[in-house]
This record gives structure tokens, C-alpha cells and sequence, in this order.
């Protein structure tokens, strides 16, 4: 029995940070303020968490800026549970983010949910060991976002709605110009990629996938059992559930039904049973009601 | 004819099994409900959060059957989360497991994420090429019993290991090209 290695370990790899959100595929990554809601959403069955000092919905609410969570609200809640706990940085606050690997981190979310420091600038996440995931509404963004060193994306909802619309817009969009490259000659490539604003590597890379380089998960809006399943239909590898679960009624409960929606989301029976009795809902916004100003999904480009 | 082997299908990274499974010359099938293991040769408990993998088990009844199934001669390979799952002792933890292979599991051993690492392994089980390694916020083996094999190690820390037809590895050879892990398990099924 040898115990001789070569290669005795490369951390922050491309391959390790990309596979976490691999290992993370199938699941529901859910949104925490507490250490009590972080062990409420791990023996619901969570992939992941959160860690948050608000959920969306009352950032919304407040508003003013909303930056990283205080340090101490991710360490407590890093302490109190096993399974992996992400937390959100400020699009292009780069410090932000050495704060939080620093901290340990498992996976850095650049978000729109917060107030972005950088207007023209996402952070440079290639310089990190920790991973990241970041929003987007198109294949563009998503690709750009990679560019940078992004080794998961999500489709952006409008956060703390409750209302699935804007999350579904983007995942079929996302979808279709999957769909569409693959129908372009290889000649074709680079002129699309202009169109797109994304590097013509990555287009490559696409074409000959049929889909995203790295795990795609759907977030925003997503406040049912029903809404999970619809955006794994959709394509989703995974769901991101912000202040759908805790500001509702019976956050336990639908914490649980929404995970096994995640899994069984093609199965109607199963959706129907596990939708049964989980109180209200969190209360939902009309999308057209909400000031210009104040959606989220626009941050970014 | 080629095995028939099972990849459970509740959370975690199943595509990239049913990919290296069929590489390694096996017919590869999702499974999602337990009487969809009735006829398999083998099943792969994939990479993903093992407690979040260990309660879907638990409320589908997944914990009783796979052992049942495993006691009329179906091989299970535990890959990272699998690995704590296969195990008959998780340490400081009472968290539901299947109790395939006599042996400790130790949870997050190796750190967080940023300490989440790439080696090259050497196998003698597999030939002299080195094996790429992936190990993601991996468990390790402490200590194994009866009748398990020790087949690689990471220092002092066991991270392969097998029992009968029963394999569990603490990284993740599905999310490299490299497919001589998989026909290991493979192999041993077809002999029965």
C-alpha cells in the first residue's frame, strides 16, 4: 500500500470549485438570517445556506444600501450547521469578498440583492480560491460572469418577490440561446459572440456542451413547492429559495416540501402531496408595481 | 451483458455518474424510488450533501431497502457523501447511514471549501498510472474493520476503500475523464 502522491494537493482549482456547485445540483440552497433558521432549513433537507443579515424581501422593505452581513452573523451560523454556507458580497466589492474567504466561506455569491459598489466592474473572481456564483438574466451575462471566473450561475428572479415570472423569463432566455447556438455554423460563432457581449471560447464551449459550462440554479420569486418544480422543468440544476421560506406561515414545513419538489419535480403526484397544508404562502408583489428604480435584476450587466 | 447498475437519483451530481458508469461498460439508470431497485446489479450513491441525501433515504425508505437489496448481492460504490452514507459509524454524528462497510467516517475532514483539493493518487488496484483525484469538502476513512480492503490513502487518511463488491471513495473520479475507478466497481459486479 503506497501512500506516495504527485500531485499533494492544488486548492482553488477550477475542477474543485466548480465541482462543489456540481455536488450541489438537485438541491435547494436556502436563505438564513439565524442560526435557528439555518438548522431549521438543514434537517428540512438544504444543500446549502444563505447567510444573511437580511432576506430579500425586507431588504426590499428598508432600503438605503444593503451591504455584506456583519461578520459575526456567518460565523454563527457557519458554527451551527455542517452542510456548506455561501454569502453575498456587493457586485465589484472585491474587499467584500476577502472578507468573507477570509472568514471561510465555502462559496461567495456576487448579488444583485445587494447594493453593487461597481457600476462598470464585477469582481475579478479568477484571483479568489474560495468559488462564486453570480445572477444573470441572459446567456451574455451568464458567459461574462464565467469570463471572470464565476464557477456557478444563477438566473435572476426579481429577489424578494414572492413571483416567479421574472425568474422564469430568464431561465427561458438563458435556455433558448443555448438552444440557438447550437443551431450556428462554427463560422458563425464569433459574430454571435459580439452580438452577445460574452468571450467566443466560452460560446465554443456551449455549442459543444448544449449547456452552461457550470451549474446553472434558478433564484428569485420562488415561494411554493410548485414554483421549484416549474424552474427544474424549466432546466434548473438546482433552486435558491430567498425569503420564500421564512416569511412564510410554516417555514419548516415548506422548507421540507419545496426539497422534495427539487427532487421530484417531474412527478405531479408527488408535487400534489407534498403541496398540501404548508399555511400561506409569503405575500407576493406585482412585478409592474414595483418603482423602476427599485428592481434588482437590473444590477449588473 | 453489460450491468446494470443504479445511480440514486435524490440530489447530488447523478449526471456525471450515469456518464462515467457508462463508460466503464455498465448500462447506467436513474433511480428515484426504491422498487426501481429490484433488478439491479449495482448502485452508485453519488457526491452531493450527505445529510441532505440521508433524510431524502430516510423518508423514501431507501435506508431499509439498499441494504436489503445488498444482502441478495447488489454492490454499492459510496463516493464522497455516498462514502459517509455506506459507512457503519459517522463520528460525532448520529446521522441516518446504511452500515455496508465495517468502517469510521469522518466528516468534512479535510477543512471548509477553500481547502477543497486536486492529488494524483497512486492506486496499485488500478495500474501504475496515477489516478486524479478531486476532493471536495471530503470526508475520510478513520479506521476500517473486517473484511474492508484499504486500496489508497491521502498521507495517513484512507480515501479508498472496498468491501466485497461494496467500493467507497472520499473523491469524486465522475468529475474526471479517468474511468478506471468505475470499472473497478463494475467489474466486480459481473463477477457473481
Amino acid at each position: 500500500m503506497s501512500s506516495r502522491e504527485q500531485n499533494t494537493g492544488a486548492q482553488g482549482t477550477w475542477r474543485v470549485k466548480v465541482g462543489l456547485a456540481q455536488m450541489l445540483k438537485g438541491g435547494v440552497i436556502m436563505d438564513v438570517t439565524t442560526p435557528e433558521q439555518a438548522k431549521i432549513a438543514e434537517e428540512a433537507g438544504a444543500v446549502a445556506v444563505m447567510a444573511l443579515e437580511r432576506v430579500p424581501a425586507d431588504i426590499r422593505a428598508a432600503g438605503g444600501v444593503a451591504r455584506m452581513a456583519d461578520p459575526t452573523v456567518i460565523t454563527r451560523i457557519m458554527e451551527a450547521v455542517t452542510i456548506p454556507v455561501m454569502a453575498k458580497a456587493r457586485i465589484g466589492h472585491f474587499v467584500e469578498a476577502q472578507i468573507l474567504e477570509a472568514l471561510g466561506a465555502d462559496y461567495i455569491d456576487e448579488s444583485e440583492v445587494l447594493t453593487p459598489a461597481d457600476e462598470e466592474h464585477h469582481i475579478n473572481k479568477n484571483k479568489f480560491k474560495v468559488p462564486f456564483v453570480c445572477g444573470a438574466r441572459n446567456l451574455g451575462e451568464a458567459l461574462r460572469r464565467i469570463g471572470e471566473g464565476a464557477a456557478m450561475v444563477r438566473t435572476k428572479g426579481e429577489p424578494g418577490t414572492g413571483n416567479v415570472v421574472e425568474a422564469v423569463r430568464h431561465m427561458r432566455t438563458v435556455m433558448d440561446e443555448v438552444r440557438k447556438l447550437q443551431t450556428l455554423d462554427e463560422d458563425e460563432l464569433m459574430a454571435e459572440a459580439k452580438n452577445l457581449g460574452a468571450p467566443a471560447e466560452l460560446l465554443t464551449e456551449v455549442k459543444k456542451l448544449g449547456r452552461l459550462p457550470v451549474v446553472n440554479f434558478s433564484a428569485g420569486g420562488i415561494a411554493t413547492p410548485a414554483d421549484a418544480a416549474l424552474m427544474m422543468q424549466l432546466g434548473a440544476d438546482g433552486i435558491f429559495v430567498g425569503s420564500g421560506i421564512f416569511k412564510s406561515k410554516n417555514p419548516a414545513a415548506r422548507a421540507k416540501a419545496i426539497v422534495l419538489a427539487t427532487t421530484h419535480y417531474n412527478d405531479p403526484k408527488v408535487l400534489a402531496e407534498v403541496s398540501k397544508d404548508l399555511g400561506e404562502a409569503m405575500p407576493g408583489i406585482e412585478i409592474s408595481k414595483i418603482n423602476q428604480a427599485e428592481m434588482m435584476q437590473t444590477r449588473g450587466w | 451483458m453489460a450491468p446494470r447498475v443504479g445511480v440514486l437519483d435524490l440530489q447530488g451530481d447523478v449526471s456525471e455518474h450515469v456518464e462515467a458508469l457508462q463508460r466503464a461498460g455498465a448500462e447506467a439508470v436513474r433511480i428515484k424510488r426504491v422498487e426501481q431497485l429490484a433488478d439491479l446489479d449495482g448502485l452508485v450513491i453519488p457526491g452531493g450533501e450527505s445529510t441532505a441525501i440521508g433524510k431524502l433515504m430516510t423518508h423514501y425508505g431507501f435506508m431499509e431497502a439498499i441494504p436489503r437489496q445488498a444482502a441478495r448481492g447488489m454492490g454499492v460504490y459510496g463516493t464522497c457523501a455516498g462514502l459517509i452514507l455506506v459507512a457503519t459509524e459517522v463520528e460525532g454524528s448520529d446521522q441516518p447511514r446504511l452500515g455496508l462497510m465495517d468502517m469510521v467516517a469522518k466528516r468534512n475532514a479535510f477543512g471548509r471549501q477553500v481547502d477543497s483539493f486536486e492529488a494524483d493518487l497512486d492506486i496499485p488496484e488500478l495500474g501504475p498510472e496515477p489516478m486524479p483525484a478531486v476532493f471536495i469538502r471530503a470526508p475520510y476513512v478513520g479506521s476500517v474493520g473486517k473484511g474492508v480492503k484499504v486500496l489508497a490513502k491521502v498521507g495517513e487518511k484512507i480515501v479508498m476503500a472496498a468491501s466485497g463488491k461494496h467500493l467507497v471513495t472520499a473523491f469524486h473520479p465522475e468529475l474526471t475523464e479517468d474511468a478506471r475507478v468505475h470499472r473497478y466497481f463494475v467489474e466486480r459486479l459481473r463477477k457473481s
